[in-house]
């Protein structure tokens, strides 16, 4: 999404803004930014407003039914005192980072694949991305079948789970969390890392035929590096993700055992739908959104990815 | 170029196929059995008999009224991008000025903002406009956040019209509006499919939105109806599987037309 950024028209110079517009050819029939209001004012009443909403309620205190009441620092001591709140962060970070461990070197294979030519790949390739069509909901519900303690597969493999039961331990717990999020979302990974092994010129891999190396070279020296881009913009959207993940940890743990799967985004569903403590519920909402916003930063930054250093360097 | 096929990546991309196929096969063969047959021959034997009971007992706990709700909701989201968008993307691509640039930054950011990070507001505007438990006040957030994508495709899609034609058309005289309908919108179909069938299916599959801002059996959706039955009648899996099915049947027809639009959306998503 970041390469978009660059392609931003640089402002006009001073000069040529400055003339009229029937003195300047190339401006006529140019659409005023009016265009585009009616398109931004209503992103800003239901985006930007509730963004800016929630920074203020996390200092309000409100149960859903009177007036939300200046409370000051209360919601933040709550939550920054709360064992549950702490546990809930370190937990999205664990299922995040998981997600990003398993699902990258994945859709990196699968889409370096899916980018070659075999005859086989448009069947295989529209098969892959049917998990790209299903809501959080259907997957999870599917998953939930299929995983479930009495009826599902664990029950008959015993040999392979134990007693069947995957939701009774933090661990397997997690573990059917991370894979069925890993089964919904490398498809569109596998998607970003396809186009952008399409795009790497072939004339690179003709010169590493003509010096001698192999494919597992080729792709370690020259596919590799040549994906920095689109790793960056698959990290930062797995971290997103992954903070963010809600269906999947309601419908299949509810956040049990006891906290155990209780991620930041479904606590803070809770302490607001469900306790009707909704300035509790913003303080947690914000904190995820900052730990979002700073981890894509940091991401950024440490890759140079900000300066936005070319791939095709040296052609 | 590549000289001889590679293998390992082959065997690795069937294993894959195997893991997607897995929940698909379970899925549409639990629907095909009776709810005693699954539990006692498990989840992946072949179902012996055929029935369609499932299906039948899916509409009978409401699914109809919630695929209406869906498809409603998903029109006026849809509607509403297609009357937003176009004109904005248009916007950003072709006038000229501060306002414009900051217009689309502030696009741009939108594309971070997570659902969880307003819905304690959202949920408060909400009440406060008095379209709790609406579905119109399903739709107007639905929409919202369907612009930035939306309009980051289009506007990709229309600063490949080359400037030519623009220019041609200004020699005429032509008004922006005239440059609009008879260069810009025609020009800009690709995209414009891509955008619908990308709202659309945000729309269908939305969830977070439905369950916080709608309580009512009135205003219920598919997504909503779904965890309703797991938590409520969790044991009845054909039952359950049988209204993924049926919820998915629409997504699957319009992939099964607009294949190709969605997935050039998606790698838009991706940055090109």
């Amino acid at each position: 999404m970041t390469t978009q950024m660059t392609r931003v028209r640089p402002a006009a110079p001073v000069k040529e803004r400055r003339r009229t517009r029937t003195a300047n050819v190339a401006d006529v029939g140019r659409p005023g930014f009016l265009w585009a209001a009616p398109a931004t004012l209503f992103f800003a009443a239901f985006a930007v407003v509730p963004l800016i909403m929630v920074v203020v309620l996390s200092f309000m205190s409100w149960d859903g039914i009177g007036d939300p009441e200046f409370a000051g620092l209360d919601n933040w001591r709550r939550v920054l005192d709360d064992p549950v709140m702490i546990k809930s962060i370190w937990l999205s970070l664990l299922l995040t980072g998981l997600g990003v461990a398993i699902q990258t070197p994945l859709s990196i294979l699968l889409g370096v694949w899916a980018a070659g030519n075999q005859k086989n790949r448009a069947v295989l390739s529209a098969i892959y991305f049917l998990p790209l069509l299903l809501s959080a909901t259907a997957v999870a519900v599917v998953w939930g079948a299929l995983l479930d303690p009495n009826f599902g597969v664990p029950a008959e493999a015993t040999w392979l789970f134990g007693d069947g039961n995957l939701y009774g331990e933090q661990a397997s717990a997690i573990g059917v969390l991370a894979f069925v999020s890993t089964w919904q979302f490398t498809p569109f990974h596998t998607l970003i890392y396809q186009g952008a092994a399409r795009a790497i010129p072939p004339v690179l891999y003709q010169a590493a035929e003509v010096d001698g190396a192999g494919r597992y070279r080729q792709f370690f020296h020259i596919t590799l590096p040549q994906l920095r881009n689109a790793m960056i913009t698959s990290m930062i959207l797995m971290v997103v993700g992954g903070l963010t993940t809600f269906e999947t940890v309601l419908i299949l743990t509810q956040g049990g055992p006891g906290t155990d799967t209780t991620i930041s985004a479904y606590y803070m569903y809770e302490r607001a739908f469900k306790s009707f403590d909704y300035g509790v519920g913003a303080a947690i909402a914000l904190v995820l959104v900052l730990a979002a916003t700073l981890i894509s930063l940091v991401m950024v930054r440490l890759s140079g990815y900000d300066k936005m250093r070319s791939t095709t360097e040296g052609l | 170029m590549r000289r001889r096929p590679n293998y390992l990546a082959g065997a690795g991309s069937l294993v894959w196929l195997f893991l997607i196929g897995l929940p698909l096969y379970v899925m549409i063969s639990a629907t095909l059995k009776s709810q005693s047959e699954f539990a006692q021959d498990g989840p992946l034997a072949l179902p012996d008999g055929f029935t369609l009971d499932n299906f039948t007992g899916a509409f009978d706990t409401g699914f109809g009224r919630y695929f209406l709700n869906t498809v409603l909701v998903t029109v006026c989201v849809v509607g509403i991008v297609l009357l937003l968008v176009p004109p904005l993307s248009y916007a950003i691509v072709r006038s000229r000025g501060p306002v414009t640039t900051g217009v689309f930054r502030l696009f741009l950011l939108g594309l971070a903002i997570p659902l969880q990070a307003v819905i304690v507001p959202m949920f408060y505007l909400i009440s406060e406009a008095g379209l709790y438990d609406n579905l119109v006040g399903v739709i107007l957030p639905t929409a919202a956040f369907c612009l930035p994508v939306s309009a980051l495709i289009l506007s990709g899609t229309m600063r490949d019209i080359s400037r030519e034609l623009f220019e041609a058309m200004a020699m005429d005289g032509a008004s922006p509006r005239r440059v609009f309908f008879q260069l810009v919108l025609p020009l800009s179909r690709g995209g414009l499919s891509t955008i619908v069938v990308f709202s659309a299916l945000q729309a269908w599959n939305g969830f977070l939105f439905p369950l916080v801002l709608t309580q009512s059996d009135s205003t219920k959706v598919i997504t909503l109806g779904l965890y309703n039955f797991k938590t409520e009648r969790g044991i009845d899996a054909p039952g359950l599987l049988a209204a993924v099915v049926l919820s998915m049947i629409p997504v699957l027809l319009v992939y099964l037309f607009a294949r190709r639009a969605l997935v050039q959306g998606l790698m838009g998503v991706g940055g090109k």
